[in-house]
């Protein structure tokens, strides 16, 4: 089969009724996977719930209107179906190209944080405010641009087919570019968007064909280095019992330990099928800190019960199963380490917030993919279900 | 390129992808598990916590039933004060646990914030009062005299005041009706204890104690605790983080506790704990020629039973205290106060906890037990000046002899001689140191029968039995004492002591001669309660009958309406029966006729031949103290006993006053003139007080007793009048109890 360019044959075909062309076989709308969307697009909206249900009682944060956290979100989704769509529309082609210069852009922005003109929320200096009350937190941007960057430089040598495997030095400079933006991420500090970033360059790494010994090595250093923070008493016992607290909320009782005993009150109170929307007692007492942001999930646990929880993580298993096919789908080393990187993100992430949720990991200020309030994160990650979309794009028909 | 697939993927590639979708799988899978394990498995139990965390349980506390008297005055009522209170738990959740909220509420108060922050502090070992003692999760109260701008500064400002309640609060409040302040019966409250709260966590409802409740610790308050508490009401709010109250989960109304009508009379009340303070100041001013000095009259006490009933009509006990100080928290000091040896212990109730040898107001039970072991009523008996038994000689008071004369007489002079004769010839056919199998023993046997060594069931805590030495008792008090009688005699001393240990450790087990007569004229290890002696004295005027005494009355709701009624309840009837009991009617009232109390009372111009009234005095020796008075009396309708330790003798201690109780019950004036439109309670009030339909009661209008007007004659007794009253100065002590001294 040759490549197959959807935009010749959608300017030049037979002309023919617009939901016609919209619905044949070569359409490409059909060559979009729906799937996927309509997951993606059913977890915002159970999200825009969640979050609605957390906020509608705040008052300090929602000004008095308990629908502002629901508006918000809803808005945010709309920009983020927005932003995917344009990234469908540009093409990968067109965007691989472009990446250098999204990188720049994502780079200048992280600095901009670290400049008189980035805020400090949650101990975190992670933010820029615009005025009003929009802000971004650039870091959930950094994800794309190391996946971007990464795929670029890795899959180089290889699309061109100069060789079979990323070399070394493509291994290397791929490093580099992730490293950049990690590092300031890690000033910010933002320690729970660094973590994401490793395990994606792991999964980048994984995904991109490089010799073992380069994902080894980075899963040894990795390992061998949170050892010697560990061991070499770089950290006060503070420190650790503020990590550990996810397993013992009693190590740190005032601070994460109380939101992981509380949110585990939240979820383990819903039962088969949660309280009911807006009635769970722990979400409406607002016991639970974070509640709209990292520890939403709390809210799906409390009021839909095992069964919307259970849920969220098969739409989120929808997403990820679309991606993954998608990852072996792809045409170019370039698609395949894109989807791979996202879905890597995607799942560490969503493991790592409801993991923090339920009590099986260390709480870290990252938010649930789709769900979370958060303008960046709802962002980023629709941006990314547009990449995924347009490297599906890409395929020819039939696969 | 030719190895490079159309896809863009290498083998490798491939099979990695797989990794990778199966590590992604196993991520959900496990967060699935665990999801599983948090809410099915574990779900139970955080459903609890979560309920734990988001209600609150605000404790509406029942207003406690009154105490009122047989009239319907209230003895202990209720008055509502402001109290403010402070969370701990609250403080504690604070930055600065508190710091501040605290310091503005000692502002608002205007007291120092250190007083304030040392109020709510818990004490230990090291912290000095003022600490907070009770649970630290109940809030603790800061003031109870809160005005009502301080209380809306409070509430109004809440979001300054975290933690802070201020309510009104209904407060015991001990009345002083009618000036009585019937302190030792009413007994006081206190707040439950932690182990209290913990023991009751897991019963519902009014069984149920919650740490802010009080508790019935002494007195009519604690033995109807009870009837008086009410149920708690609870609302069960749900709050949220902050502890904000964001809806409620249902409520459980407070319910007040009903009220108790007793058949105290505040009235009586308030004359005889007068007359026994004045008989003890009285007391004090008299001098004791054997411990050359005034007598101490250390304490005293005093009951009036309605002798057709048993009910208590008025009952002190001296030294007192004021209820009221036990109202919202005792402060340590004056609960130390309370009890120490310099105050004497006024939390005592010494009507029914003291217990002392009740000397000769004994000998109506020594001639009924004469009687019934067969000794003639008419018969005529030796009242020499002193009797020789068992190698001591035991004498009459200032060795007084007067011939032959019968029992009636005996009682009236109260002769020593006569029934030491009886006692000793009851001993003898009992087979002396060697008793029989079936020994009589119809001393030890009739006293046990008017009562005497055993609680007399009232309806008050605490209550002690007394002692009737017989040969049980002595074998084991023997046993118990044996070896430390045996140590210090093996040390071969030569005091009094000693020798009195050489006896005892030799044979102290035995019922000596000297034991038996010591016995008949209520000496020796004998112990009475000044109670038990007015239910004896009760059963000598109704015709033999042994009521069990009782102060509650009825339980009546708050609205009026009877719950139950408590109804006297007789125990048994004593031995003297018909006619001896005829006998000792007549010998009784020949002791305020002709005796040794009629200087106090014919004597004193009481009307003996409208209102008949009988007595016996006692003047009871202790080891080691000045003598114990005691008058026990009875009227048609009343039996009337005071006993002062350390106060002289029966007649001289308590004379004045018991005649003086029986004029205000009477309406006797000091001429002997009776006016009934004066009387405080000419019969036992019989009724219940009427209610109004807001369940107050309906209170008589009736005068109030005014001392010192026509009742208080504080004519000195003259020394020369003074006739026979019983001294036993010729008592040899006993060796058993080491009661008594060697005065002879």
């Amino acid at each position: 089969m040759t490549p197959y360019d959807s935009y010749r044959s959608f300017r030049f075909g037979p002309r023919k009724s617009s939901l016609a062309r919209a619905l044949a076989k070569d359409s490409p709308l059909r060559r979009l996977d729906w799937i996927m969307i309509l997951a993606a697009l059913a977890l915002s909206l159970v999200g825009s719930l969640l979050v609605w249900s957390a906020t509608r009682g705040r008052d300090s944060l929602t000004h008095g209107d308990p629908q502002y956290f629901l508006y918000r979100h809803l808005t945010n989704l709309v920009i983020g179906i927005g932003l995917c769509v344009a990234v469908i529309l540009l093409g990968t082609r067109r965007l691989r190209t472009a990446v250098p210069f999204v990188y720049l852009a994502v780079i200048l922005l992280l600095f901009a944080v670290l400049s008189p003109l980035g805020s400090t929320i949650n101990g975190a200096h992670s933010w820029i405010q615009f005025g009003g009350g929009f802000s971004i937190q650039p870091a959930e941007f950094a994800k794309l641009a190391i996946v971007l960057g990464m795929a670029v430089v890795l899959s180089s040598r290889v699309d061109t087919g100069e060789r079979e495997f990323p070399p070394t030095r493509s291994v290397l400079q791929s490093l580099g570019v992730a490293a950049f933006p990690m590092a300031v991420v890690m000033l910010m500090p933002d320690l729970g968007s660094v973590m994401v970033m490793v395990v994606t360059v792991l999964g980048v790494l994984l995904a991109s064909g490089a010799a073992n010994r380069w994902v080894v090595g980075l899963l040894a250093g990795g390992t061998a280095g949170a050892l010697a923070i560990w061991k070499l008493g770089v950290l006060s016992q503070y420190q650790i019992d503020r990590f550990a607290a996810f397993a013992n909320p009693a190590l740190d009782p005032a601070g994460v330990g109380y939101n992981t005993a509380q949110a585990r009150i939240a979820i383990g109170s819903g039962g088969l099928t949660g309280m009911g929307l807006f009635h769970g007692t722990q979400t409406t007492g607002q016991f639970v800190p974070e509640q709209q942001t990292d520890f939403v999930f709390s809210v799906a646990g409390e009021e839909l019960g095992f069964a919307g929880g259970l849920l969220m993580i098969g739409l989120l298993g929808v997403i990820l199963w679309r991606a993954c096919r998608i990852a072996r789908q792809a045409t170019d080393l370039y698609g395949t380490i894109l989807a791979a990187g996202a879905v890597t993100w995607f799942a560490f992430q969503a493991f790592e917030n409801i993991g923090m949720n339920l009590g099986i990991m260390p709480v870290a200020g990252i938010p649930l993919p789709f769900v979370s309030y958060g303008g960046s994160s709802m962002f980023a990650v629709w941006i990314a279900i547009g990449l995924l979309q347009s490297v599906r794009s890409q395929r020819p028909i039939g696969i | 390129m030719s190895n490079i697939p159309e896809t863009g993927r290498t083998r490798r590639v491939t099979i990695r992808l797989v990794v990778l979708q199966v590590l992604v799988l196993s991520l959900l899978a496990t967060l699935g598990g665990r999801l599983w394990y948090l809410q099915i498995r574990n779900g139970k139990e955080f459903t609890e916590k979560a309920q734990g965390n988001h209600i609150r349980e605000v404790v509406e506390p029942a207003v406690r039933g009154e105490i009122l008297d047989a009239s319907g005055r209230i003895l202990a009522g209720n008055e509502t004060k402001l109290v403010v209170s402070v969370s701990r738990t609250a403080l504690l959740q604070q930055k600065d646990k508190g710091k501040a909220v605290l310091t503005r509420l000692a502002e608002v108060l205007g007291v120092p914030a250190d007083e304030v922050r040392n109020k709510v502090r818990l004490c230990d070992a090291k912290t000095p009062q003022p600490c907070w003692n009770g649970s630290p999760y109940q809030p603790i109260p800061v003031t109870q005299q809160a005005t009502t701008q301080q209380a809306m500064q409070i509430m109004e400002r809440r979001e300054d005041f975290p933690g802070v309640t201020a309510q009104p609060t209904a407060l015991r409040r001990y009345t002083n009706a009618e000036g009585a302040s019937a302190a030792q019966i009413l007994g006081y409250l206190s707040p439950v204890t932690d182990e209290e709260v913990t023991k009751t966590a897991d019963k519902a409802g009014r069984e149920r104690r919650l740490p802010s409740d009080q508790i019935g610790r002494a007195g009519l308050e604690s033995v109807y605790d009870d009837d008086l508490r009410g149920t708690t009401g609870v609302d069960r709010l749900e709050v949220d983080n902050l502890g904000r109250v964001i809806g409620s989960a249902g409520n459980t109304p407070a319910q007040s506790g009903n009220n108790l009508v007793t058949s105290i009379d505040a009235r009586v009340q308030k004359v005889v704990e007068d007359q026994l303070a004045q008989a003890m100041a009285e007391a004090r001013k008299v001098y004791d020629k054997e411990t050359s000095r005034n007598y101490i009259a250390d304490s005293g006490a005093a009951v009036v039973m309605d002798v057709h009933t048993g009910r208590i009509v008025a009952m002190a006990s001296a030294p007192t205290y004021d209820p009221n100080l036990w109202v919202g928290g005792i402060s340590a000091k004056d609960y130390e106060a309370l009890n120490s040896k310099d105050s004497n212990y006024p939390l005592i109730n010494r009507a029914i906890q003291g217990q002392s040898a009740p000397g000769s107001t004994f000998k109506v039970i020594s001639t009924t037990a004469a009687v019934q072991a067969g000794y003639d009523l008419n018969g005529h008996y030796p009242c020499p000046k002193s009797l020789t038994i068992g190698g001591r000689e035991f004498k009459n008071f200032e060795s007084e002899s007067f011939g032959d004369i019968s029992l009636e007489k005996a009682l009236e002079v109260s002769c020593d001689t006569v029934f030491y004769g009886l006692a000793y010839d009851q001993w003898m056919k009992d087979g002396g140191l060697k008793p029989k199998k079936d020994a009589q023993d119809w001393f030890f046997k009739t006293a046990h029968e008017f009562g005497l060594g055993a609680k007399t069931g009232i309806d008050l805590p605490g209550e002690v039995a007394g002692r009737v030495p017989d040969r049980q008792w002595k074998q084991a008090y023997y046993d118990a004492m044996k070896d430390s009688w045996c140590e210090q005699a093996a040390k071969g001393g030569h005091e009094y002591a000693d020798e009195i240990a050489r006896e005892n450790c030799a044979d102290g087990n035995q019922m000596r001669a000297g034991d038996m007569v010591n016995f008949a004229i209520g000496q020796g290890d004998t112990l009475v309660t000044p109670l038990q002696m007015a239910r004896i004295y009760s059963a000598l005027a109704n015709g033999g009958t042994l009521y069990r005494p009782t102060i509650g009355k009825a339980v009546v709701s708050p609205d009026g309406t009877l719950v139950r009624d408590i109804a006297p309840h007789e125990d048994g009837k004593i031995p003297a029966q018909g006619k001896l009991l005829e006998y000792i009617d007549q010998a009784t009232a020949g002791v305020i006729t002709s005796g040794t109390a009629a200087w106090k009372f014919t004597g004193a111009g009481w009307p003996q031949g409208k209102i008949e009234l009988h007595a016996k005095t006692g003047t009871a020796e202790v080891a080691g103290k000045q003598t114990t008075s005691w008058l026990t009396t009875y009227s048609n309708d009343y039996a009337v006993v005071m006993t002062i330790s350390q106060g002289g003798t029966g007649s001289g201690g308590s004379g004045d006053s018991v005649r003086r109780i029986y004029q205000a019950l009477y309406g006797v004036d000091d001429k002997g003139n009776i006016d009934n439109g004066k009387a405080l309670l000419p019969k036992p009030q019989a009724e219940l007080p009427k209610f109004n339909p807001d369940g107050t009661a309906i209170v008589p209008t009736t005068f109030s007793y005014e001392p010192g007007a026509t009742f208080l004659d504080p004519a000195p007794p003259a020394q020369a009048d003074q006739p026979a009253s019983v001294l036993l100065a010729a008592v040899a002590p006993t060796r058993g109890g080491g009661y008594g001294r060697g005065r002879a």
